[in-house]
């Protein structure tokens, strides 16, 4: 990676997101905003992180983007954790144990 | 209440994001060393915290960095991620809109997932707080995330170098979102959410410039959305 590239990353992400958390409470105030921009918003995280590991689960980069059965079923154990204890700590734990125990035996 | 000191609202917010210590030190103990892993230097990525804070989208550019994207997709993609910051920013706004300006810049710059949560919640539960205390309250929350969400991406950041490549850390970024993502899922719209996303990003992941990723966050705001509406007659009618 270029250290130019990197710092224009941590740059212009730090300036987004500090606008993005300063727009109401800073600018515009407190004014109604319209339902339906708001129903949006509340799904940007639920609808962008999923989207982003699945690629990475179903073809991780480590084996060429080969389906790899350790890796996957970590992500399951994640998953399965998350959804059982909806903790977070819990859940990477849990995923991780797998990994390990998994690349044990078969990696 | 009114009559709680300033102060004792402050240290109820420093007990009540307590716990989430436990969520925050991990998360970016892992930001450092994946970000070094990844070839950012120690300084980089303690930057990276500062500038940023918030994990979900720094980990998302981190990974977008590491496949080699353009920049301004990069870009896109994990503002997308932080767009919620705007929610909760508006959000907040009846509540802190009162205070000086210059407390509400510094204010937005701490706007994180714990922050928000616990102050929302508490803010409309004592509506007779001035001011004054929910500033407190809400500075009472940051102590215990913020200052560690720095030490603990420097920590991470030292030992990163340290770790040898068999530990298969190139999997530790997609636990940590798959971990993020159960707890999100509070809702059938959220859940219609993440599964159209999912399906949408492997469907279009033949799209150049991770537009894949784009369109099926798109998709799935849109998909949340709409089945909120449908599931909530009634706030429609207001």
């Amino acid at each position: 990676m270029e250290t130019s590239t990197i710092w224009t990353v941590i740059i212009l992400l730090g300036l987004g997101s500090f606008a993005m958390r300063f727009l109401f409470l800073g600018i515009v105030g407190d004014k109604e905003l319209p339902d339906w921009l708001l129903r949006h918003l509340r799904y940007t995280a639920v609808a962008i992180i999923p989207g982003l590991v699945a690629p990475l689960v179903v073809w991780p980069g480590a084996t060429g983007g080969e389906l790899d059965p350790p890796r996957l079923t970590a992500a399951l154990a994640t998953l399965v954790v998350g959804w059982l204890t909806k903790n977070v700590i819990a859940a990477i734990a849990g995923g991780a144990t797998t990994l390990y125990t998994m690349l044990f035996f078969f990696g | 209440m009114s009559t709680q000191s300033t102060k004792s609202v402050f240290w109820k917010g420093v007990r009540d994001a307590a716990p989430f210590f436990l969520v925050v030190a991990p998360f970016s103990l892992l930001f450092g060393v994946v970000a070094t892993e990844a070839g950012l230097s120690v300084f980089e990525t303690l930057s990276f915290s500062i500038a940023v804070i918030a994990g979900a989208a720094q980990f998302t550019a981190l990974q977008l960095m590491v496949d080699d994207l353009p920049t301004v997709i990069v870009l896109i993609s994990a503002l997308a991620v932080n767009l919620r910051m705007a929610m909760y920013s508006a959000s907040l706004t009846p509540y802190l809109g009162q205070a000086p300006l210059w407390q509400r810049a510094v204010a937005a710059y701490f706007i994180v997932d714990q922050s928000y949560s616990l102050s929302a919640l508490q803010f409309e539960e004592n509506p007779a707080w001035t001011i004054k205390q929910r500033m407190a309250y809400f500075w009472g929350t940051v102590a215990p995330i913020c200052p560690f969400w720095y030490a603990f991406t420097l920590l991470g950041a030292l030992i990163g170098e340290t770790i040898p490549d068999r530990l298969a850390l190139d999997f530790a970024l997609p636990i940590c979102f798959l971990a993020l993502i159960m707890p999100m899922l509070r809702s059938p719209a959220h859940v219609a959410a993440a599964l159209v996303s999912v399906t949408a990003a492997l469907a279009f992941s033949w799209m150049p410039y991770n537009l894949g990723l784009l369109t099926a966050g798109i998709l799935g705001m849109m998909t949340g959305a709409e089945i909120e509406r449908r599931l909530k007659p009634e706030e429609e009618a207001r």
